[in-house]
C-alpha cells in the first residue's frame, strides 16, 4: 500500500506510547520514521505491569484511560496470543470503613460516566478471591479492565507501522531535536511533524518538559495459576500514586497468564539510579503479605526496577510543544493503557483532524510561564 | 532389611530409603520428566544440589518445591508436571 500520500513523521521513542503514534500515523497515511536509543519496549515499557486500567483521579484522566482501554477492548480479538491479553478487571480493596466509603464514591464516579462497575461486601470478595486476608471490608470490581503484556503489543504496533510502509531504526541514538528535525550522528533528518515520545528520557531532548523519573520495583514469583484471578490493588494506592513523597509502597499485584503473580509497587524519586532499593522491596512485599498472607509461601524469581514519567499534576504531556514539534510523554503509570488514545491524539494533531478526545488537558505547555 | 518409606507420586506408590532424596527416589522409580517449561517442554534435575531449579515438584501441595532438596518422608504426595 503506498502511504505517500501524507505528511512525514519522525517519532523520537518506541516505547509502546511511541509505537502507537507510529502505527497511527502509519494508518493515517504518513511516511513515518522511528528512533530507538535502545531496543523498541525496552525501557519504562518492559518494567511496566501491562494493566489496563480505567482511572478517576480527574475528567481528564478518566476520558483519556476510558477511551484508551476502549480501543484496546475493540483490538482484544485480533491481538496474537504473545500480548498475553485477559480479561482480568481489577478489584479495589477496602481494608476499612473509610475505604469501603471510597469504594462507594469510586461506584458512583464510574456508574455516572457508563463504566460497569460492581461493589463487593466481604462475602463477595473473599469468594472472588480466597487468597486475599478475610478481614477486608469490600472492594469495587471494574470488571473490563485487563491485562497485557507490553513489550510484545510494542512490537506489533511497530510491524503495523512497518506494513505500512514505516522505517524502524533501533540502537539510533537521537542526539538534539528541533521543530521539523532530528539529528542523528550529526545530520538533521527533516519530516513534516516530530513527534517526541521518550518517556522520562524525553527531557534530554527537550530540557523545559516537567518530567521526572519516578523509580518503581517489581517482584515476579514463579507459576501458582489459579492463585488469583484479578489484578488486586489497594485503595491507599490512589494516594500513594497521586503524592510525592520520597519513599512509599502500595499494595498492587498482577495474574499473568503464566500464573506467575507480578508484585508491585514502590515509588521513589532517586534520579536514574537503577541499583535495587533492598529495604524498599521487602517493605513492599510485606505489604503484599498483610493482604495475601500466603504470598510469602510463594517463590519470587526477579526483581526488578523501572522509571515512571512523572508529571507534576499527574496526567500526560501529549499535544504541541512548538509547532512542528509534538510531543507525547509523561504517561507516569498508566502509559501502557493511555497509549492507543495518546496516538489517536497525536495523529488527529499531526493530521489536523479534530481531535476524538478533547486534548487541552494534556497540552504539555500548560505548565509552561505565559511569557516564557 | 531396613526400614521402607513409601510416598506417592502421581497417585502411583514407591518405596525408598530414609534419608533418600525425593529427586532420588523419582530416578529409582524410572521418573526423569518431573515438570514442563513454559512452552510445554519436558524438564528434570540437572544439577541435583539445588542451584539450577530445573527439578522442582509439588510436595504436599506446596508447588515448586525442589526434589534435589527434599528428604522423603512417609506418606508424603509428591506430584509432577507443574
Amino acid at each position: 500500500m503506498s502511504a505517500a500520500s501524507g505528511p512525514s513523521a519522525i517519532v523520537v521513542g518506541a516505547g509502546i506510547v511511541g509505537a502507537a503514534c507510529a502505527e497511527a500515523l502509519a494508518e493515517a497515511g504518513c511516511r513515518v520514521t522511528v528512533f530507538e536509543a535502545g531496543l523498541a519496549g525496552s525501557g519504562a515499557t518492559a518494567t511496566s505491569m501491562g494493566h489496563l486500567v480505567v482511572m478517576d483521579g480527574s475528567e481528564a484522566e478518566f476520558a483519556l484511560s476510558a477511551y484508551s482501554r476502549r480501543l484496546w477492548t475493540e483490538r482484544a480479538e485480533t491481538l496474537p496470543a504473545s500480548c498475553e491479553d485477559s480479561p482480568s478487571g481489577t478489584l479495589w480493596l477496602a481494608a476499612d470503613e473509610d475505604e469501603m466509603a471510597l469504594v462507594h464514591g469510586k461506584a458512583a464516579f464510574y456508574t455516572a460516566r457508563g463504566e460497569a462497575v460492581e461493589v463487593l461486601d466481604a462475602a463477595a470478595l473473599h469468594e472472588a478471591e480466597p487468597q486475599l486476608r478475610p478481614t477486608l471490608v469490600g472492594a469495587l470490581r471494574v470488571q473490563a479492565d485487563r491485562i497485557i503484556y507490553p513489550p510484545a503489543a510494542t512490537w506489533l504496533f511497530l510491524d503495523r507501522a512497518r506494513a505500512r510502509g514505516a522505517t524502524v531504526h533501533e540502537g539510533v541514538i537521537v542526539e538534539a531535536v528541533r521543530p521539523r528535525g532530528a539529528r542523528v550522528a550529526g545530520t538533521w533528518n527533516e519530516a513534516d511533524v516530530l513527534v517526541v515520545a521518550a518517556a522520562a528520557a524525553s527531557t534530554r531532548l527537550l530540557p523545559g518538559l516537567p518530567i521526572e523519573p519516578r523509580k518503581g520495583h517489581l517482584v515476579i514469583t514463579d507459576r501458582y495459576p489459579g492463585f488469583l484471578r484479578h489484578q488486586v490493588v489497594e485503595l491507599g494506592y490512589l494516594k500513594e500514586a497521586h503524592t510525592m513523597s520520597r519513599e512509599s509502597v502500595a499494595f498492587n499485584v498482577q495474574p499473568r497468564s503464566t500464573g506467575q503473580l507480578l508484585i508491585g509497587s514502590s515509588r521513589e524519586l532517586v534520579g536514574w539510579d537503577s541499583s535495587i532499593n533492598a529495604a524498599l522491596r521487602d517493605r513492599m512485599l510485606r505489604r503484599a503479605e498483610e493482604y495475601v498472607p500466603a504470598i510469602s509461601t510463594l517463590s519470587a524469581l526477579r526483581t526488578w526496577v523501572g522509571f515512571r514519567p512523572a508529571t507534576p499534576d499527574g496526567l500526560p504531556l501529549v499535544g504541541e510543544w512548538e509547532p512542528g514539534l509534538l510531543v507525547a510523554a509523561g504517561h507516569e503509570g498508566l502509559g501502557v493503557t493511555t497509549s492507543l488514545g495518546t496516538a489517536r491524539m497525536v495523529a488527529d494533531l499531526a493530521l489536523g483532524r479534530p481531535s476524538a478526545l478533547d486534548p487541552k488537558p494534556f497540552d504539555p505547555r500548560r505548565s509552561k510561564a505565559p511569557h516564557a | 532389611m531396613p526400614e521402607r518409606v513409601h510416598l506417592s507420586v502421581d497417585g502411583r506408590v514407591i518405596e525408598a530409603e530414609p534419608g533418600t532424596s525425593v529427586l532420588a527416589a523419582l530416578w529409582n522409580a524410572g521418573v526423569r520428566t518431573v515438570r514442563s517449561s513454559v512452552t510445554g517442554e519436558g524438564r528434570g534435575a540437572l544439577c541435583g544440589m539445588g542451584t539450577c531449579h530445573e527439578c522442582r515438584v509439588t510436595v504436599d501441595g506446596s508447588a515448586h518445591r525442589r526434589s534435589c532438596l527434599e528428604v522423603v518422608r512417609e506418606g508424603m504426595e509428591v506430584e509432577t508436571g507443574g
